[in-house]
């Protein structure tokens, strides 16, 4: 609680964890909780038991890639294609989700709605988790002014909400889908570059940074060669939790008329096409997709609480 | 004490600074402005009118000289006109305010009154079945887009009761009102109800834990004197934080909400403002949201000084 009391204390700034447990540490403990260590079933198999619910998350995950990269073979109609005499059709045999007011195949559509999600959301976790680590490592590694503009920016940024910035970025850079990763990214990489600016603060001070600065190696390669690959864990997890907030975050702002534009179908606009007149007179197009966001949702949730407890021991004590 | 109060009054304004400089950037970088807008909806572009326009409307002069000239009115009290209404943007504004107000502050009573005792049942009762359930709830209230759990509240009103409880300008009464906007707020209150049970389980957990509950269980306190005035008060401060965040942020919720529902506030006319360009309208909402988060956080750091004695802000 003390993080708060010197400097501007950032209330977020809640996850200013010290560096990970060292792998060996971990498998001493998942042995003394009955893991056979050894083995790569034997841990996968102990990890199953132990997180069943992160397991459903992983799987989800999969499914969602799943159905992403294989859309063509898993749909029977193109998701563009119009027909207008099956506008608004009732689910059947033929369209088991029914169709759209232009008479496209709601299944198909949802399907290929898995690509354009799964295109934003790992685009601009990636993106987000790109600028976040670089600028988290200078602004930990270097200190001084640098640390002090960037920390000001970070501070910027984060009193914007979410959405808002995301909105006004998306308005800003106009409809596209790379836009959207953007618009998605930039709000993201504050609470990431937080985090491995503290995990570089407190790695900068150990002793084996302190020998390969006396061995005279580059600043260049400490950071990057052994500074960084001390914060990946925090960075799973921070990037996992991202996931499913991406994926909701683009929804929001298609839904919003903001996101991905046309011809990529977007569960977020489908809502939106679709929104409060059709849940009276065709229910199936709010049911679909919303339902799909829930599911990739929550398995990128699942999946994120999962790596959370098994990387970070504070938390886990808690549990 | 004084000194840093000093200090966080100015990178306050620092701050705030620093967001209406990126917020007039990006308003400038979108491409076309009103003038465009105006003329893409007629067809055709009159070169000697748009320039009339622009002039107009001080889009002609440098950026810097329309950003002070931003900056300068604002300090005055004056937020510009609205493109869109020809109106002054304050009076666009002021009006909204109160129904967006009004929903923000129910969201935060749901959030309060279901979060923390769900959270502190759950902690009590770990790894027992309303733990269990309450442990499912949550994680698919973080999973579900408000607008869709909104969209299904609709959808089920409509089907069940017939009628759809959409906001309309002139509620019948004042428990009408509460009424029409309880359903929306509880909607996004589902939301970070989820997040504050979720955190106030594992805050509970960590004091339940210490010596002195179990010292007080040893002289006989009863179990929910223990869980309310022996835990729940040293548990607080993380709770408080995240109450914070989720009130200051609660405008990216309420605009998504406020759409759903058709809901005349603030949110929902922001997003009308980006879609015309209306810079007046964006940059002033924005930069109002962005107060409002600077501000909380602000206040809650203040507040931990006050609720916890522990914490002392030193120069």
């Amino acid at each position: 609680m003390m993080s708060t009391v010197n400097g501007v204390g950032n209330p977020s700034s809640k996850d200013d964890s010290s560096p990970e447990k060292k792998v060996s540490e971990f498998n001493e403990e998942l042995s003394l909780a009955g893991a056979n260590v050894h083995t790569k079933v034997g841990m996968i198999f102990f990890l199953t038991k132990r997180y069943p619910l992160g397991f459903l998350g992983l799987f989800l995950v999969f499914v969602f890639i799943f159905v992403a990269l294989f859309a063509p073979y898993l749909t029977t109609h193109d998701p563009l294609t119009t027909n207008p005499s099956i506008s608004l059709a009732a689910p059947s045999m033929g369209h088991p989700m029914g169709a759209d007011f232009m008479g496209r195949d709601l299944f198909s559509r949802v399907i290929f709605g898995a690509r354009t999600s799964l295109a934003v959301a790992f685009g601009a976790t990636i993106l987000g988790v790109f600028f976040g680590v670089l600028i988290g490592l200078a602004s930990g590694y270097l200190g001084g002014w640098v640390d002090l503009v960037l920390q000001r920016l970070i501070d910027i940024l984060q009193s914007l909400p979410t959405l808002i910035l995301a909105m006004a970025m998306a308005a800003a850079l106009g409809p596209s889908l790379f836009n959207t990763i953007i618009a998605i990214a930039i709000p993201k990489f504050p609470s990431i570059a937080r985090v491995i600016r503290s995990s570089t603060l407190s790695l900068r001070e150990m002793p084996f940074i302190e020998a390969a600065r006396a061995m005279g190696m580059s600043d260049l390669r400490i950071v990057f060669r052994h500074i960084f690959p001390n914060t990946l864990a925090p960075l799973i997890v921070l990037a996992t939790a991202g996931l499913g907030s991406a994926i909701l975050v683009e929804a929001s702002l298609s839904f919003l008329g903001l996101g991905v534009p046309e011809p990529h179908p977007s569960w977020g606009r489908m809502l939106s096409e679709s929104a409060s007149e059709y849940v009276r007179t065709a229910p199936w197009l709010v049911l679909f997709p919303g339902a799909a966001i829930t599911v990739a949702v929550f398995g990128a949730n699942l999946l994120g609480d999962a790596l959370r407890d098994i990387f970070d021991p504070r938390q886990r004590t808690a549990n | 004490m004084a000194i840093y109060l000093l200090r966080r009054i100015f990178l306050l304004f620092v701050t705030i600074l620093g967001v209406s400089i990126i917020i007039f950037a990006l308003m400038r970088v979108v491409p076309g402005n009103i003038a465009d807008v105006l003329f893409e909806s007629s067809g055709y572009i009159d070169q000697v009118q748009k320039a009339k326009i622009e002039a107009e409307l001080g889009l002609d002069k440098p950026l810097i000289q329309q950003y002070l000239s931003w900056l300068g009115h604002l300090l005055t009290g004056d937020f510009g006109f609205s493109y869109m209404s020809e109106r002054p943007a304050i009076d666009e504004i002021l009006p909204r305010l109160p129904v967006t107000f009004k929903l923000a502050a129910l969201t935060l009573f749901f959030t309060i009154i279901f979060g923390i005792p769900l959270g502190v049942w759950s902690a009590v009762k770990q790894n027992g079945l309303v733990d269990n359930a309450l442990r499912v709830v949550t994680l698919s209230a973080l999973s579900l887009p408000s607008f869709w759990c909104g969209l299904l509240v609709l959808m089920f009103s409509v089907h069940v009761f017939g009628v759809i409880p959409i906001y309309s300008n002139e509620p019948r009464s004042i428990f009408h009102e509460l009424f029409l906007l309880s359903i929306p707020a509880l909607v996004v209150g589902f939301r970070s109800s989820a997040l504050i049970v979720r955190l106030t389980r594992s805050s509970m957990l960590e004091v339940l834990r210490q010596d002195y509950i179990r010292t007080a269980r040893a002289k006989g306190v009863s179990e929910s004197t223990i869980h309310y005035r022996h835990a729940l008060k040293n548990a607080i401060l993380p709770i408080i934080t995240l109450l914070g965040i989720e009130a200051s942020h609660l405008m990216g919720g309420l605009v998504v909400i406020e759409t759903v529902f058709n809901i005349p506030g603030l949110g929902r006319y922001l997003v009308e403002a980006i879609r015309w360009r209306d810079y007046p309208i964006v940059q002033n909402i924005v930069l109002f949201s962005a107060c409002a988060v600077v501000m909380t956080n602000f206040i809650v750091d203040m507040l931990y000084a006050v609720i916890d004695p522990r914490i002392k802000y030193v120069d």
